[in-house]
């Protein structure tokens, strides 16, 4: 069968399934459209968390991320599971307790500050809409790559299918189906990872196959993976390039950050009983886990497989290089779309693939007559392309293509449903109009997600260029400002408005004004100076990417500082900490030391 | 025992449990993962070396655990100090 028609079969029975699922679980007032009426079984909430939380990065690009990067990819692969124990063990059960419906409401009646509320809502919608931006453009080349469909009519779809069940089903549509989308995104991803697994080390079971010996040779995939790259001038794949202080810092970023993005934390208050959101926190790391685990075997063994492509034999002898004319198949394909380049430097009809950056080797290099780095490889295409690399079968690259777009769908629905709580709920019910009735709130809810979702749409099609920096601001700014102050909320009793305000707004400042100043996110479209990423002048050795951490430390250091000379909370907001610590006691029976 | 003292005694038992589950958190990731990874490296497992293998797989393996302990163990924490949600 045609791989398109193939493909188009596969994606579209996918969709049939979101949409049967969407009318099933229609929402039928403000508790089904914010939190599924409380009624998510632990198991189910895990994996719609997970399917809401492994995006078309986790998905496409993380893989190709830790091929080229080896060790240094570490800081992904730790950085976005570890905030689940953050999760777990210090917001998800007391904020299931306060049991409302968004995360800018309890901010809100914490600190007893609509103000509060109100920078927790602008937080979100920047977090959140910088997000769903890369989703949507996801969506968009997963559509064009695979079925041929220009990118705005693939958006269109995309947007579609998310309108029908995250409109209609709210809260309750969007994690059944997040559950499907699960189901299809894990068995996408493993299948291509356990037949090349199986190709190269006889070992089916990708992560063990991590560390087995490489068929037909006597070494470990990691110290064959070594000694391939070495051989080519690049750096180990098993030591790394960044400083130490760097990949702690990137990664602490991205873990607290986890911890403080609005549409994973919401994800907490959709189960029954405060034992239950302990769990599912356990739950969604396991499932995600099962993808995270297998991403280090699927980067090392396609970093493998395409180096030993272009390199056929030893290195430096005439014919160790591949001919471009004997180019594989699956080379010619991905080099139509632009993502894979060649550039005859030498003019010798051949493809050298090296580290033309490495001084220590150029002298080698020039020795074997090489004239400077010949392959272009965008990291993005590693994934999509490894099943044509290795030769599998039709249906499987199908499959990639439904669970591509799975993970794209599943998180943007995960995003758009926060944003339009925050707008029905935070902003218009909790600030504006506090005397609309349930109905009108539930259209209001209706309305602005289906607003969320065009913009988001024109988003995709209008990207923002700097879309892959605006996301590592989104962690940055979550961990700088709202995960501090959910956490001081929680642990802290004598924190109160002042502190929280001045603290959120020093992390947001400090970490905005750092990534503005090395990154020109905004700025320098209208002809700032700065933007130039010199790393030599990065404070301490910390990267933009890793900024945000230090934003959280800045947080915490002024919002008690200023707690302290500002009047303590009013007891009720102190009986209301009480109430979320202990998961059976009232307010009247609260203690208020 | 009044009801206050008995909340603090809970209260008290969660931190604990919760600052002994942190300090394994901190330990596999940035600890085996990061700060200690060169060391580490030279032992090898199943031909991974193992600084690398606690910042690519061990740690995620470790928070999973960790998760699960600590949900088991404060759900037992709340029957014992009779504040489980009913």
């Amino acid at each position: 069968m045609d791989l398109k028609l193939l493909t188009y079969l596969v994606v579209g029975t996918s969709f049939a399934v979101y949409i049967g699922i969407a009318i099933w679980s229609r929402a039928r007032d403000t508790g089904d459209f914010y939190v599924a009426g409380k009624h998510v079984h632990p198991v189910a909430n895990g994996m719609a968390t997970a399917a809401d939380w492994m995006s078309a990065a986790s998905f496409i690009s993380m893989a190709g991320l830790i091929a080229f990067l080896g060790y240094d990819g570490s800081v992904y692969l730790m950085g976005w599971t570890g905030g689940y124990v953050l999760l777990a063990l210090l917001l998800a059960p007391y904020l299931r307790k306060f049991g409302k419906f968004t995360v800018p409401e309890f901010v809100g009646e914490r600190y007893d500050s609509r103000v509060a509320r109100i920078v927790a809502v602008i937080c979100l919608i920047f977090i959140s809409f910088t997000y769903v931006a890369g989703q949507m453009r996801g969506v968009g080349i997963v559509f064009s790559r695979f079925l041929e469909v220009p990118i705005g009519a693939g958006l269109a779809i995309g947007m579609g299918i998310v309108f029908i069940y995250a409109v209609l089903g709210g809260m309750k549509g969007v994690t059944y189906t997040q559950i499907a989308q699960y189901c299809v995104l894990i068995f996408a991803y493993t299948v291509p990872a356990v037949f090349i697994a199986l190709q190269i080390t006889g070992m089916p079971i990708p992560q063990i196959a991590f560390g087995s010996v490489v068929l037909g040779d006597s070494l470990p995939l990691l110290e064959k993976l070594d000694q391939v790259v070495t051989e080519l001038g690049f750096p180990a794949y098993t030591s790394g390039t960044k400083s130490m202080i760097d990949v702690f810092c990137i990664t602490a970023a991205l873990m607290i950050g986890t911890a403080g993005l609005p549409h994973v934390i919401v994800r907490f208050f959709t189960v029954p009983k405060v034992r239950d959101a302990r769990y599912s926190a356990g739950w969604a790391l396991l499932f995600i886990g099962i993808l995270y685990l297998t991403a280090p075997a699927v980067g090392s063994m396609a970093r493998l497989n395409l180096t030993e492509t272009i390199q056929v034999g030893p290195v430096g002898a005439p014919d160790g290089n591949v001919s471009y004319e004997d180019r594989p198949d699956w080379f010619r394909t991905w080099e139509a779309t632009g993502l894979l380049s060649f550039e005859d430097h030498n003019g010798d009809g051949r493809i050298q693939y090296y580290n033309d950056r490495n001084p220590g080797f150029a002298q080698q290099a020039g020795r074997f007559g090489w004239r400077g780095n010949e392959l272009r490889v965008d990291p993005d295409i590693l994934v999509l392309a490894n099943p044509e690399i290795a030769g599998l079968p039709q249906w499987v690259i199908a499959l990639i293509a439904a669970g591509g777009i799975a993970a794209a769908l599943s998180t943007a629905a995960g995003l758009l449903l926060v944003i339009s709580a925050a707008i029905s709920h935070d902003l218009l019910k909790g600030v504006i109009a506090p005397q609309i009735s349930e109905r009108a709130e539930l259209m209001a809810g209706r309305i602005s997600a289906a607003a969320a979702i065009v913009i988001a749409g024109a988003l995709g099609y209008y990207p923002p260029a700097f879309v892959a920096q605006v996301v590592a601001f989104a962690f940055g700014l979550a961990a700088a400002s709202l995960f501090p102050s959910i956490l001081l909320g929680i642990f802290y009793k004598r924190m109160n408005k002042q502190g929280a305000i001045a603290g959120m707004l020093a992390g947001l400042v400090f970490t905005y004004g750092y990534i503005e100043y090395f990154k020109g996110l905004f700025l320098q479209w209208v002809g700032a100076p700065w933007g130039q990423d010199i790393a030599s002048e990065w404070l301490l050795g910390i990267s933009p990417e890793g900024i945000g951490t230090l934003g959280m430390l800045l947080n915490f250091t002024v919002a008690i500082t200023v707690s302290r000379f500002t009047p303590p909370p009013p007891l009720r907001v102190q009986a209301l900490v009480d109430e979320i610590r202990y998961p059976r006691v009232t307010a009247g029976e609260a203690s208020s030391d | 025992m009044d009801s206050k003292t008995a909340k603090h005694r809970y209260w008290r038992a969660n931190l604990r449990l919760v600052a002994a589950c942190l300090a394994v958190w901190f330990v596999v990731s940035f600890g085996f993962g990061i700060l200690l990874v060169s060391p580490l490296d030279e032992i090898q497992l199943f031909g991974v070396p193992l600084g690398f293998w606690f910042a690519q797989q061990g740690s995620i393996i470790c928070f999973i655990a960790v998760i699960f302990y600590y949900a088991w163990r404060m759900n037992r924490l709340d029957r014992e100090h009779d504040v489980e949600e009913d």
